[in-house]
């Protein structure tokens, strides 16, 4: 929902990366207020992840130039765990496994980690054992997952709903989710639509990259942008979306 | 002559080991020890060059003029709670006496003895058994500890017997450093089955250095689970060496853990005697600061159709040094053998060492056998999802470590043990990269 008046969460400006020597992101522009639902599309390889993991403070990619600021905090001046604790999360787009580190273990010690931030008690694990029960219905999951090692062996559907219970357990502000619609199947993607909707508020928002129409029929978009090349080449709002599904991205880089 | 001073030379710190107080016995026992005084004498430390000691730097124990423990260190259960296995049979060792007070043998009923061993030096099968397997002829240390070793556990297994027996063995707290001989010998009869713990560890302070032997029989059919943790004190020496014979479809499971002490040495070596023998290798050693860990294993497939599953993982922080050296012999008459050994390390620092060393060496056709290594690092994509969930790079770290060493300790049937060694393995990591 738009509200001009609201508060803004992220501020990116004419932000440029690089990975390797090479510069991928080549001058990005993005305010997000909260209570905001923003899309970027774009094609393979146009730099969405890229953007998504610098903002989480990914070790690999080196800002270049431009800045970054989240709830008027310098971003760059915060380690990743400095911005999770501040309330960014990053939804993989690629969910990595971690043999021997169990899903409820790993989701009780960061939510406690966040508890202490925030100055709140920390649950013990009976007491996290009743959170994470109501948790679990928001993606309908079986409970037989939290037992299990983080995404081991986690087919590619669960991993993406995996990623959205660690979203609901930890409450964040702001939420970068990265093709979690990619690899579910028609339920799965109801299910975690629903489930992300559930967690919107008027305080929070919600960056989703995704390269399909369909998952914004069901998450309302108020706006969607196009990266090419680096760039938010194009911003619009959720009929930017169709009008891409009908006609692709050409018409726009040849504009361009 | 009485060295009690650091800095000693190789040659008087072997010597100062002779020196060690002579255990009164008699008749069969005592040709056991005058025997293996003498090859100790022989024998000396091994050499470097011994390609079995070419990567276990043993120059820090050198130094030392080890004294035999003269008097009982009298401690109370308050003392050693922390390692004590609840609902366990327990044997307790102080500086390698045999602790009664401590000691809690209420549940060894029916299907298994559980005693000193010089109680029962009268034993016909203690008799039987006892120096025959341990390689005492060969190995100065070995001898070392046949010739000094004071008292150690008798285990006979004749049944099912369900409790987990935990042979714990305490180093005191002392003002000098003290040789201390552990020993133990485990007999499984036919059809029977136990879960044996033995449990080195140290109260803090002071240098010290355990001598463990310890000597297996399984009987055909016998099944035995068997745990070794050294978690000694952080400027103890530890070396160990365990023989196994494993009768005809005989089951040996086996995990060796090595957290604790600056330099250890634990030497498994398991010989299947008897055909379709099954045996499941787990092993473990965790090291930081500047300690060593080396961890021999040798297992000769003598009879056919014998199974083996090695797992060994090192891992390895600051300067520290850990070897895993794993040797697998098939025999000519060893046919449809099947042996797995992987070996996975994990180094945490640029300053860390590990060597493995995976050995094959193959007398018969009519065999598999696969074997592999692999050394890596912290996953950086794991690393910086935790992160991204919150967690401080330390936490991360730690967690990660622990999962690496919980896919060992995990498997261990003794809840209460798995319990207990994640909490030391969070310690010994808060340690780490400090
Ligand atoms: N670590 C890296 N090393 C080398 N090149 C990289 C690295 N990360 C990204 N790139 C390159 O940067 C460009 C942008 O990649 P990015 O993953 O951001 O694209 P994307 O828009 O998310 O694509 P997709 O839609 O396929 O997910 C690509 O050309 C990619 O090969
Ligand atoms: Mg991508």
């Amino acid at each position: 929902m738009i509200n001009k008046a609201s508060k803004v969460l992220l501020e990116v400006k004419n932000l440029k990366a690089e990975v390797g020597g090479v510069e991928i992101l080549k001058g990005v522009d993005l305010t997000v207020r909260a209570g905001e639902v923003h899309a970027i599309m774009g094609i393979n390889g146009s730099g969405k992840s890229t953007f998504s993991k610098v903002l989480a403070g990914h070790p690999d990619y080196t800002v270049t130039g431009g800045q970054a600021s989240f709830e008027g905090q310098d971003l760059f001046s915060l380690e990743p765990e400095q911005r999770a604790r501040a309330g960014i999360f990053l939804a993989f787009q690629y969910p990595v496994e971690i043999p021997g580190v169990s899903n409820s273990a790993l989701l009780r010690l960061a939510y406690n980690t966040l508890q202490t931030e925030r100055g709140l008690e920390e649950l013990d694990p009976l007491e996290f054992d009743d959170l994470i029960q109501e948790k679990i219905k928001v993606v309908e999951m079986d409970p037989s997952f939290l037992g299990r090692s983080v995404n081991e062996g986690f087919s590619g559907g669960e991993k993406k709903r995996n990623e959205i219970l660690q979203m609901a357990v930890l409450a964040p502000k702001l939420a970068i989710l990265d093709e979690t619609d990619s690899g579910l199947d028609i339920d799965a993607l109801r299910i975690v639509a629903k489930g992300v909707n559930s967690l919107l508020s008027s305080d929070n928002a919600v960056v989703m990259v995704t390269h399909y129409q369909r998952l914004l029929n069901y998450i309302v978009p108020d706006y969607v942008h196009v990266m090419d090349g680096g760039r938010i080449v194009r911003t619009g709002g959720k009929e930017l979306a169709l009008e891409l599904e009908a006609r692709g991205y050409d018409w726009l880089r040849a504009a361009a | 002559m009485n060295l009690t001073q650091k800095n000693l030379t190789r040659e008087q710190c072997f010597e100062q080991l002779l020196l060690g107080k002579t255990v009164k016995s008699t008749g069969w026992l005592e040709n056991i020890r005058v025997e293996a005084l003498a090859h100790a004498r022989i024998l000396n430390f091994p050499s470097v060059r011994h390609d079995d000691w070419r990567f276990t730097d043993l120059s820090q124990l050198y130094l030392h003029g080890f004294q035999p423990v003269d008097s009982f260190a009298r401690l109370t259960l308050d003392d050693i709670r922390q390692w004590l296995i609840p609902g366990a049979i327990r044997l307790v060792f102080v500086d390698g006496c045999y602790a009664a007070e401590l000691s809690d043998l209420k549940h060894a009923g029916a299907g298994v003895v559980v005693t000193s061993l010089a109680e029962r030096l009268g034993d016909r099968q203690v008799e039987s058994s006892f120096g025959r397997y341990a390689p005492y002829k060969q190995d100065a240390f070995v001898a070392l500890n046949t010739n000094f070793f004071e008292d150690g556990s008798w285990v006979h297994v004749t049944g099912e017997v369900a409790r987990p027996i935990q042979l714990l063995h305490v180093a005191s707290k002392r003002e000098v450093s003290s040789a201390i001989y552990s020993r133990n010998m485990v007999v499984v009869e036919p059809f029977s089955r136990a879960t044996v713990i033995e449990d080195y560890v140290g109260l803090e302070g002071g240098t010290y250095f355990t001598n463990a032997v310890t000597e297996v029989v399984l009987k055909n059919d016998a099944q035995l689970q068997h745990i070794r943790v050294q978690r000694e004190d952080k400027d103890a020496f530890h070396i160990g060496h365990c023989t196994v014979e494993a009768g005809k479809n005989s089951v040996y499971a086996a995990t060796s853990l090595a957290f604790g002490a600056r330099v250890s040495r634990h030497a498994l070596h398991i010989v299947q005697q008897g055909e379709g023998a099954e045996m499941h290798l787990n092993g473990l050693a965790l090291v930081a600061g500047r300690q060593i860990a080396d961890t021999h294993t040798q297992v000769d497939h003598a009879a056919p159709r014998g199974k083996s599953i090695q797992l060994h993982k090192c891992i390895a922080d600051s300067s520290a040094h850990a070897i895993f050296s794993g040797k697998i012999i098939v025999h000519t008459g060893a046919a449809g053998t099947d042996s797995v050994q992987s070996s996975r390390n994990l180094l945490l620092s640029d300053k860390a060492r590990i060597d493995t060393q995976p050995q094959l060496e193959i007398f018969n056709d009519d065999v598999s056998c696969k074997h592999g290594a692999t050394i890596g690092q912290i996953d950086a994509g794991a690393l910086f999802f935790l992160k991204s969930r919150g967690l401080t790079e330390e936490r991360a770290r730690n967690l990660l470590t622990h999962a690496f060493a919980a896919e060992i300790i995990d498997k261990i049937p003794v809840p209460a043990l798995v319990e207990s060694l994640s909490k030391t393995i969070l310690e010994r990591m808060g340690g780490l990269s400090t």
